[in-house]
């Protein structure tokens, strides 16, 4: 078990050996792990104390000047400087990487305020932006690598809380934009993202038992969505369920119901937070009370199965 | 090398006047945009390109050029005048200020203009991008410069001032500030729609080094630039008094003419107090 924002400051670490690296912080390092980084190199951390707005466009200035930026805080304090980027950092297509970490329900017990359920939403609608939601520390780590070959921005999404490990050792099959089929299956494609890929494949499991054959796929990267493999599974499953901790509206079920309907269409159930605000709670009670945990994803499989045309 | 003959303030003064003639032009010819507060800075904004800022219009995008950042970018034809004037875009480009696919957008865009360095647009963002590039600068180890522009009314976004306390946190030596001081905003003056009080306590209660000068007086901006030079342990603050489309008499001090564009009277009549009786590219 380990969150995945501990693989963001892995993932720091891991490319700090690039001198055009510099990380920045607004007073949450201990929380998104950058802090591990700025231990090691405070000259290449740029503390901007609690101000998002500024932070994200002194990475601006930081990219436009031929570095490489990264500044992170929590998945909901980005929104505040959400224009800054729309007009700092996404329209001049500058390399900025912003993560935002304890994102979704899943954060807990700090209550709706802190559990952003609409990040990878609005992310996705900006021009030039990579959105990301990577399911365990390693591919978190080895997606943060892979910011330094994107040639525009990047928003990550990051877990406060522990989950399965489900990508170690197969580090070459994580790829920006590139789904990555966790389990093969002809009855029902699982796709998911985040903290809910792990409850897809318990999911898949328990639908084995009863004969259901499911598919499950952790699509880390929301933009660019990977329609080929989503044509492909539509192919061979016949129909869909998305699973995510986040708002059902234009997040990875949202991107999935966009690219069926114009090249695929087959039945698409969506898992996630049916347009409501969370509350205070641990975690899985989080994901029950909401809707998102394993049984909630079996519910679905079953439904969309039955909308196949017989 | 700073200009300090009698000579060469004449010479930034003449330049001055073209671009002045060249904001009324533009903004003529488009039926829109923003006259008032492209005069009111064009007189610091000449003096920096033509006394202070280490630029090539050759090449623009060279790493070791100082960066210019006018973050109130609706002023946006005074900057491609200077621009013209220095050779980063031509004379002919200026006539596509708004126009569908021209070198000039309606904001300052560093996607479609050589020689700008921010794509402006939205109030509050160009000092936190000049923290940035200053910042660049200072782990390139080097000697080149941020300079940034505002406006008065720009101060009113918060950002602003997230961006005053990080970059005084940060004593970046190498960051200066102009503030265009016109007094006017888009709606009415800046007295009726949101009063500063102290600008210059402000500032120095954020850690800045700050001055006053006649943001119309050649000399006065000359010395201020080089005031600001001389700072080099925290950024420093030029609050440079000017007058919003200083130049042209019905225009000054007038809040109709930030975001409106002159007739063909008015371009007539703006021309001549300028010296100059013809109508021109």
């Amino acid at each position: 078990m380990a969150a995945t924002r501990d693989g963001y400051g892995q993932g720091l670490l891991n490319i700090s050996g690039d001198e055009r690296v510099v990380v920045l912080e607004a007073d949450l390092g201990k929380s998104t792990k950058s802090l591990h980084f700025r231990k090691q190199f405070p000259e290449r951390t740029v503390s901007c104390g609690i101000g998002e707005q500024n932070m994200m466009l002194v990475a601006a200035g930081l990219a436009a000047s031929g570095y490489k930026p990264f500044a992170s805080t929590f998945a909901i304090f980005t929104e505040r400087a959400f224009e800054q980027i729309r007009n700092g950092v996404a329209r001049p297509n500058l390399p900025v990487h912003i993560c935002g970490s304890h994102g979704g329900t899943h954060t807990g017990t700090d209550g709706g305020s802190a559990q952003s359920i609409e990040d990878l939403a609005i992310y996705r609608t900006l021009p030039n932006m990579t959105v990301m939601h990577p399911c365990d520390d390693v591919s978190a780590a080895e997606l943060t690598r892979q910011c330094l070959e994107l040639s525009g921005p990047s928003y990550m999404r990051t877990a406060r809380n522990k989950t399965m490990v489900l990508h170690e050792d197969k580090i070459e099959d994580i790829k920006i934009g590139r789904g990555i089929v966790l389990r093969d299956g002809s009855d029902v494609c699982i796709i998911a993202c985040g903290v809910l890929v792990s409850k897809a494949l318990e999911a898949a499991e328990k639908l084995a038992g009863d004969g259901i054959d499911a598919c499950v796929i952790d699509m880390h990267t929301l933009k660019p969505l990977d329609g080929d493999l989503i044509n492909r599974v539509a192919a061979t499953a016949g129909c869909i369920v998305s699973a995510e901790d986040h708002s059902i509206i234009g997040g990875l079920g949202g991107a999935i119901a966009e690219h069926l309907s114009s090249n695929h269409p087959v039945p698409l159930e969506r898992v996630g937070v049916k347009d409501r605000f969370g509350e205070s709670g641990q975690a899985e009670e989080m994901l029950d009370l909401l809707g998102l945990n394993t049984g909630d994803i079996i519910e679905a499989a079953h439904k969309a199965i039955s909308r196949k045309s017989k | 090398m700073m200009a300090t003959t009698t000579a060469d303030i004449a010479n930034l003064e003449a330049i001055a006047t073209r671009c002045r003639a060249q904001i009324l032009r533009m903004t003529h010819r488009a039926a829109a945009g923003h006259p008032g507060g492209s005069l009111s800075e064009i007189d610091i904004l000449v003096a920096l390109y033509f006394s202070r800022l280490n630029l090539d219009p050759n090449e623009p995008k060279l790493v070791e050029r100082d960066r210019f950042i006018l973050s109130k970018g609706h002023a946006s034809p005074g900057m491609y005048a200077v621009l013209a004037e220095k050779g980063f875009i031509t004379e002919e480009d200026l006539s596509s200020y708004r126009v569908l696919g021209g070198v000039c957008q309606g904001h300052v865009d560093a996607k479609w203009t050589p020689g700008i360095d921010f794509s402006a647009g939205s109030l509050g963002m160009g000092l936190s991008f000049g923290m940035g590039t200053a910042i660049a600068a200072r782990l390139d180890g080097s000697e080149r410069s941020t300079w940034v522009m505002i406006g008065d009314g720009e101060m009113q976004e918060g950002s602003v001032w997230e961006a005053a306390m990080a970059a005084a946190h940060h004593e970046l030596g190498n960051l200066n500030v102009f503030v265009d001081k016109n007094n006017i905003q888009n709606d009415d003056f800046v007295e009726v729609q949101m009063r500063m009080f102290d600008i210059p306590a402000k500032w120095a209660g954020f850690g800045w080094a700050v001055r006053e000068c006649d943001g119309h007086d050649m000399q006065q901006i000359l010395d201020a630039i080089a005031w600001a030079d001389s700072i080099t342990d925290r950024p420093a603050v030029v609050i440079a008094n000017t007058i919003k489309g200083k130049g042209i008499s019905y225009m000054e001090n007038n809040p109709a003419f930030h975001g409106a564009a002159p007739n063909d009277e008015q371009l007539g009549i703006g021309l001549a107090e300028l010296g100059i009786f013809e109508v021109g590219a």
